[in-house]
């Protein structure tokens, strides 16, 4: 590891500052992906700029022109915002997907601002002896005629087949949240669903945000159909394991059919997967079965596989039906 | 780069200098002499370096020594003060270890679960997420899913804290 020089702010506009008067600067969350990119060789930056400390650690309520919902500081750790009562109540998908990742000791430390901007798992990007057009551009991609398994099925190009590995991005990209984000140009909103970007031709920038621009807070509005929500991921193992395929659904149902549904996947692109035709397909019918998978096999359609992924389009499409048939259940009684 | 750092360890105050890129775990154990937290992967997939920070369980392998700056750090080690802590005397009357390496972790990842689930927090495997935090084996292990033991010594500690759970 080079040498490093460390720096901490205490207010997000400070944060910003720093960042733009120091070179190779990058911000430290909670540290559990960054750190760990410092020791792999895979991050290389010259300084560090704290921002764990900045008080963006309260989760409140808020009230707008559109709506309201919860304002969620970019500092509240994956734990509490997890076990934040309004959160569990209202917003279950959002508490389900925090908890069916990482451990509880990560979940203490990690960030919401650091958990979305978590850099793909991807074994050869984290393998700095292999070739990787996201660590080191022009280099190829080793995933296309390697290991294959956790390869993206939608949205990939050949440049690069990784995808997000982040839960709650997931959760978040469902229920139609958005970040809010300070640069120095000033602050904007940011839909959840923009800003990862998938890779195109150039796989080294994962989201659309330019360099300097923090994260302060996500806004998760409030609708009826975010408390009828949840998450269901399916892994190698029953726990502390990333996505094989995930899914965040919530469903709302009048007169025996669709009147609202919302469904994004994991695991399956660069990007979490709002699965907008799957969505419109049910809309206005009604909830059995057939109809989830013919949904599914809608968004689908556009799905590359390879002998390795291939697993990834019945265990989506079961996993979806799965959930979808669940919460109809719920919403039933 | 070297920095200055106070930590409390232990109840114990300390104050050095430390490069800038050396982890928690690493002041602990190269620099202040604390080898109760183990260095099993470092990268944050055992749990093995686990402690209190500030109350909550942390892993200290993936943490900047120079990120916590006046924090309060509990060992299992220093758990142990008045005699052993109660999570500590069930590992030991069940048998929750074999080499015994992964068990300061743990130890100290059961402490801050107990905790939480006192808090009321829940996990993956509640099924009620506004419901009571009723601790059963399913609870526990899912709980406790982030500390690895190569020894699988995983059925006594599932029967110490089954028993801390209780009390
Ligand atoms: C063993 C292990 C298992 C895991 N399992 C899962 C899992 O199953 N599911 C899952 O979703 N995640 C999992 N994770 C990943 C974990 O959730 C992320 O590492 C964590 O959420 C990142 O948050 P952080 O605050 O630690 O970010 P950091 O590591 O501090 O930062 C991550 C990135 O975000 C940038 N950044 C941080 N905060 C901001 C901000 N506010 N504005 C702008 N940039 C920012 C940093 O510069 C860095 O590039 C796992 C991690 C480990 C180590
Ligand atoms: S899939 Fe993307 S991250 Fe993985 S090796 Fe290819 S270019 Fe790199
Ligand atoms: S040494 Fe920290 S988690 Fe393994
Ligand atoms: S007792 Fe040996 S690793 Fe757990």
């Amino acid at each position: 590891m080079k040498d490093l020089t460390y720096l901490t702010a205490d207010t997000a506009d400070s944060a910003v500052e720093l960042f733009a008067a120091t070179p190779g600067a990058q911000f430290l969350g909670g540290g559990t992906n960054l750190i760990d990119h410092l020791k792999l060789g895979v991050a290389t930056p010259d300084a560090l700029v704290d921002i764990s400390r900045i008080p963006l650690d309260r989760v409140e309520e808020y009230q707008d022109a559109i709506g309201s919902g919860l304002r969620i500081g970019s500092n509240v750790r994956n734990s509490d915002l997890a076990a934040h009562p309004v959160v569990r109540a209202s917003f279950p998908a959002v508490s389900r997907a925090l908890l069916a990742g990482a451990s509880g000791q990560i979940r203490n430390q990690a960030t919401t601002g650091g958990n979305l901007l978590q850099r793909t798992r991807c074994v050869y990007f984290q393998d700095v002896t292999t070739p990787c057009n996201k660590r080191e551009p022009g280099t190829g991609c080793s995933a296309l005629e390697g290991y294959g398994r956790h390869n993206a099925v939608l949205g990939a190009s050949d440049a690069c087949v990784a995808t997000h590995p982040s839960d709650l991005a997931v959760a978040l990209a469902a229920l139609d949240a958005s970040v809010v984000v300070l640069g120095p140009e000033g602050e904007r909103r940011i839909a959840l669903d923009d800003l990862h970007r998938l890779p195109d031709d150039d796989p080294s920038i994962d989201t659309i945000l330019e360099p300097g621009e923090l994260i302060t807070s996500v806004e998760l509005p409030r609708t009826a159909v975010a408390a009828q929500s949840t998450y269901r991921k399916v892994r190698d193992r029953a726990s502390f394991a990333f996505a094989l395929v995930s899914v965040a659904a919530a469903l709302q149902v009048e007169g025996g059919r669709v009147s609202d549904v919302r469904i994004a996947w994991g695991g399956v692109a660069h990007k979490p997967w709002r699965a907008r035709r799957a969505e419109d397909w049910l809309r206005g019918r009604a909830i059995t079965e057939q109809t989830i998978r013919a949904a599914v096999a809608e968004e689908l359609t556009a799905a590359r596989t390879n002998a390795q992924s291939v697993y990834k389009v019945p265990m989506l499409t079961n996993t979806t039906t799965l959930a979808l048939l669940r919460l109809a259940e719920e919403v039933a009684q | 780069m070297d920095m200055h750092l106070t930590l409390t360890v232990d109840g114990e105050e300390h104050s050095l200098d430390v490069d800038t890129r050396t982890t928690l775990l690493d002041t602990l154990r190269e620099h202040l002499g604390v080898t109760s937290p183990k260095k099993g992967c470092d990268h944050g997939q055992c749990g093995s370096c686990t402690v209190l920070l500030d109350g909550r369980r942390h892993l200290t392998c993936l943490s900047l020594a120079v990120a916590h700056e006046g924090a309060s750090v509990e060992t299992a080690s220093g758990l142990a003060t008045d005699g052993l802590h109660p999570v500590q005397q069930a590992f030991l009357e069940h048998d929750g270890y074999q080499c015994g390496y992964c068990t300061p972790g743990q130890v100290c990842s059961a402490v801050g679960m107990l905790r939480e689930a006192t808090e009321g927090h829940p996990s993956h495997v509640t099924a009620d997420l506004i419901g009571e935090v009723d601790l059963d084996d399913d609870e526990i292990r899912e709980r406790m899913s982030g500390n690895l033991c190569r020894c699988g010594a995983y059925v006594g500690i599932l029967d110490a804290l089954r028993e801390c759970a209780s009390q």
